[in-house]
């Protein structure tokens, strides 16, 4: 049987606020256990919250970048379970009222085409504490709580159930990703847990339109364990429903040591919340005043963006992406055309050349060796021919490892391409004089020894002779004229 | 002689402060001396902080030496224990906080001090501030100073029974369904719970979050007014609080009544109203109408829903409210947990009575999943109701005036296997919270020897003009000059 795969996603992003979202106390990482958490992170008796306006500033951008109306009226509703790192028994959250009402965002399929994902809403929250199961005190028994990232602020950005494979789905997540911190309202650090994803996931008989019974994955961190989680998930359940089973409604976890998910509790345990808005917080209302300041210093959308590059630059849809992957990336790509005028060019270098050594060194593209200036450096003396496309490699690889600008690196590797016809053709006559066999063959009709040729006199020139200038020498010379 | 001076007002013993006539330490020590004599019977107070209270009267007695100081400065006070004291124990009369010392002041509790006012100790309550009889306290009922074998009334009963014996000048006090004006009818004395919002709630332990207000148990309406003037306004802490000025209630005291238009609801004032209570609002009315106020009747007509959209709300919020008394962090632990559902169950089992637990399930039940819409949402829609009948009240007189509660105080013990009659005495003072309106109870003829109150409710920040005619009754009549035996004896 065919099935169809539907995946939504939940992705929990932590807003970059210098305190947390009710509270003074500062949100930053690695402190020492409880060192950053108040009486309000406490939940001490009498306390109350007052909310940090920079989080809303934040869930406002975000709406505004993915085309969502942002609510004029909001309300923080409490959702209440008993947890040890939940210090007050609920978690202010938002529920019938969020901040951001539905918009949508692109991604890229694997066949070049893009596919538009729907947001359904994005929604302020207070993060929980954490548990500490380590014999934190030694003496082999207790449970430590830490509460500094209770409080901190994040933002729920819950996904239409639009994703088809668990590609799709990582596509979605990278963009969301590439899209907080393209707006500066996350740093995404997903090691840190700034960024974690909810799948949910279900199959469904192909073609069918009604949805099959989900199991949700929870509190992912990592690109790649999403994809494995995913696909780990679509065996597990395709397996069942083949043998004729049924999907159990249930969070599941993703084990990333055993690659597999396994059952954290089924819906039956599920805690009722017993949602209701929090009286302590009066309705928060957003004015177009407010949306105004918070989206002002918004920079040009990665979608935006990408449409402009295309048309402007006459890229592909592939490149237009990978150009638009993160704003330091649109910068150096804009930078190197307006330096070398040759978009096309630029392009190919930096989706090419420099993305496979940023990958292959792990770097991102703000920590790049290779200024936009030694790139324009590098493209101006390609498209003054006096190098080759192939010289330009290694040339690059110099600047990389530090040896200096193109200008430098080519001087003192001598590799200036040799244009001079006179010193080419000697090297031509050369190759031709020792052999006279090839010749014979190619005068016999078997063109494809002209590369062979070729290929001799680029040797002899160490790579430094222009193809042109070889191929045009060649062909007359071999024709015996 | 002391004992005298002590029943003066707030006003005169300022006066007399600063003409350095007494001491802020006599006064101070004099009131400790009472509480040492009568608390053992009345129970009015959980935690007594002689050493602190004399610590802040010789720094107002050095305050006033010095020509400085406000009206409150070196006036012995005393804090309902629901508010958070800074190094002394805050128990919400119960078990759970027994053992708990909060590491902030509330508001309401910095703001007095920063105004002088000398806090002599923690005040008895039902637990959590749920009851309307003081039965509730994991330290045993308060007793009422008029009569030992009646409560006081609830929650801030022992506020209002130290007040009335004499043992504090006023004291602080909260109210979410009454708990202010109900005890300071029961006890004869004069209580105003503000506007939602106009006292700040932070450090004061939340029962039911949309409700709760702090306000004053005092001994007259003049009093009343000096004290609520330095705990009111705008707390940046607190996201519910009101950014209304302050006005001086104290100038506005004086103020005529003439033309003053009071409502009186046939609701509260219904046949079934106790007769003899019925005639002592009249009793009071009639002082009012001297005075050139004129009475109209008006209709509340759905204040009949207002007791049970209260017992939906108020539960709901505090099932929520409670649930951070979980044993983890502060407050009462189980012994020896074997695991965490253990811990949670025992500790919130062995920490909070029975009461309290009755509304913790009863407002789950009310949230939970299928149940919302049928209570929690329809409450807050008939709360909308009661809303709107104030406002058209409100058009039409500037004060609705009416009983404070159906009875005068009942015997100890007499309510507490009924939850629903006890509930219903609320009746009169519920819908103001409801509503987030002013409301204030003040003493009027007793009846049988007993105190009964009456109750003025304002519109929104109305509070001036509440003290105002509360002011010009009592410059009328004698009724809240009247002190319970106990507090005269010996």
């Amino acid at each position: 049987m065919q099935w169809d795969i539907v995946i939504g996603l939940e992705i929990h992003t932590q807003l970059k606020t210098a305190s947390k979202i009710f509270s003074g106390a500062a949100t930053a990482f690695g402190a020492e256990p409880n060192r950053q958490a108040c009486a309000i992170d406490l939940g001490l008796p009498g306390v109350l919250p007052v909310l940090n306006d920079q989080a809303v500033r934040h869930a406002v951008r975000f709406g505004t970048a993915i085309g969502a109306e942002i609510a004029s009226r909001s309300v923080f509703a409490r959702k209440n379970y008993f947890y040890p790192d939940l210090p007050k028994g609920y978690q202010i959250s938002q529920y019938e009222l969020p901040v951001v009402g539905r918009g949508e965002v692109d991604i890229l399929l694997d066949d070049g085409s893009l596919k538009t994902v729907g947001v359904t809403r994005a929604h302020l929250e207070e993060d929980a504490g954490k548990s500490v199961h380590e014999d934190h005190l030694g003496d082999g028994r207790l449970s430590g709580i830490d509460l500094n990232r209770a409080g901190t602020p994040l933002l729920e950005i819950v996904s239409e159930p639009d994703m088809r494979s668990p590609a799709e789905a990582v596509a979605y997540a990278r963009k969301i990703h590439q899209l907080v911190r393209w707006i500066g309202i996350s740093d995404g650090n997903m090691q840190e847990g700034s960024f974690r994803v909810d799948a949910n996931i279900s199959l469904r008989p192909a073609g069918s339109d009604t949805l099959g019974t989900r199991a949700e994955i929870k509190n992912i961190n990592s690109f790649r364990f999403l994809h494995k989680a995913l696909e780990f998930e679509i065996e597990r359940q395709r397996d069942i429903l083949e043998d004729g089973g049924t999907i159990v409604q249930e969070t599941r976890l993703y084990d990333a040591d055993l690659d597999e998910t396994r059952s954290m509790r089924s819906k039956e345990e599920a805690n009722d919340y017993r949602y209701f808005p929090d009286p302590d917080l009066l309705p928060l209302a957003i004015d177009a005043a407010f949306i105004q300041a918070a989206t002002a210093g918004l920079p040009e959308l990665p979608d935006a963006m990408r449409t402009r590059f295309a048309e402007q630059y006459g890229l592909n849809t592939a490149d237009a992406v990978t150009l638009t992957s993160s704003l330091a990336m649109a910068d150096y790509f804009e930078q190197t055309v307006a330096g070398c005028g040759d978009a096309k060019l630029a392009a190919n270098w930096i989706t090419g050349a420099l993305a496979a050594a940023l990958n292959k060194a792990d770097l991102e593209i703000g920590a790049c060796p290779v200024t936009p200036e030694q790139l324009i450096g590098l493209l101006k003396r390609l498209q003054d021919n006096s190098i080759s496309g192939k010289i330009a490699k290694q040339v690059f690889d110099a600047i990389w490892a530090g040896e200096g600008d193109a200008d430098a690196v080519i001087a003192a590797r001598g590799l200036k391409q040799i244009t001079d016809s006179g010193a080419i053709e000697g090297i031509v006559d050369a190759v031709i004089a020792a052999n006279p066999q090839q010749v014979e063959q190619y005068r016999a009709g078997k063109e494809k020894v002209f590369g062979f040729f070729v290929g001799q006199v680029m040797k002899q020139s160490q790579g430094k002779a222009n193809p042109g200038v070889v191929n045009q020498l060649l062909k007359h010379k071999l024709a015996g004229e | 002689m002391i004992d005298q001076t002590l029943g003066e007002p707030i006003a005169e013993l300022a006066a007399r402060l600063r003409r350095r006539e007494l001491s802020s330490r006599e006064l101070t020590a004099a009131c400790l001396a009472r509480i040492e004599q009568h608390n053992p019977a009345l129970n009015a107070f959980i935690t007594v902080t002689p050493e602190a209270a004399l610590a802040d009267a010789d720094a107002a007695d050095q305050q006033l030496a010095r020509g400085e100081g406000s009206p409150l400065t070196g006036i012995p006070i005393a804090h309902k224990d629901i508010f958070c004291t800074q190094g002394v124990r805050t128990s919400c009369a119960s078990r759970m906080l027994d053992n708990f010392i909060a590491p902030y002041d509330a508001t309401v509790v910095s703001q007095l001090s920063s105004a002088g006012a000398v806090s002599l100790g923690k005040t008895n309550m039902d637990e959590f501030a749920m009851g309307s009889s003081n039965e509730t306290s994991y330290y045993g009922p308060v007793k009422n100073p008029w009569d030992s074998t009646r409560v006081p009334g609830g929650s801030s009963g022992g506020s209002a029974a130290a007040v009335a014996a004499g043992l504090c000048v006023a004291a602080t006090g909260t109210d979410t369904g009454g708990s202010i004006r109900q005890p300071a009818a029961f006890c004869g004395i004069t209580g105003i719970k503000p506007t939602y919002g106009r006292c700040s709630r932070w450090g004061m332990i939340a029962f039911a979050s949309s409700l709760d207000q702090a306000g004053v148990l005092a001994r007259s309406a003049a009093d009343a007014a000096l004290v609520l003037q330095a705990m009111a306004g705008f707390d940046s802490k607190d996201s519910t609080s009101a950014e209304e000025p302050v006005p001086d209630y104290s100038s506005e005291l004086d103020a005529s009544l003439s033309g003053l238009r009071i409502g009186l609801p046939k609701e509260f004032m219904s046949p079934e109203l106790d007769s003899d209570i019925a005639a002592a609002v009249e009793e009071a009315i009639a002082v009012l109408r001297q005075q050139g106020a004129e009475i109209k009747e008006i209709s509340l007509p759905n204040s009949e829903l207002s007791v049970p959209a209260y017992y939906v709300v108020a539960p709901a919020e505090c099932s929520s409210n409670l649930a951070r008394f979980d044993g983890v962090r502060y407050g009462h632990r189980a012994a020896d947990p074997i695991d965490l559902e253990d811990l949670y169950k025992r500790s919130r089992g062995e920490g909070f009575g029975a009461e309290v637990k009755r509304r913790i399930m009863i407002g789950t039940y009310v949230l939970s999943a299928g149940y919302y819409d049928a209570y929690y949402l329809k409450a807050q829609q008939i709360r909308r109701l009661i809303k709107q009948d104030f406002q058209r009240a409100f058009g039409e007189v500037d004060v609705i005036l009416g009983p404070t509660a159906p009875t005068t105080a009942f015997p100890l013990g007499d309510k507490t296997t009924d939850p629903v009659a006890m509930y219903l005495n609320d009746i009169y003072t519920i819908s103001t919270n409801l509503a987030g309106l002013p409301g204030m109870s003040v003493p009027v003829a007793p009846v049988a020897g007993l105190p009964v109150g009456l109750q003025l409710i304002g519109d929104y920040f109305a509070e001036a003009l509440l003290l105002n005619v509360a002011h010009q009754l009592q410059r009328h009549s004698d009724w809240h000059l009247a002190r319970p035996p106990a507090s005269l004896t010996e």
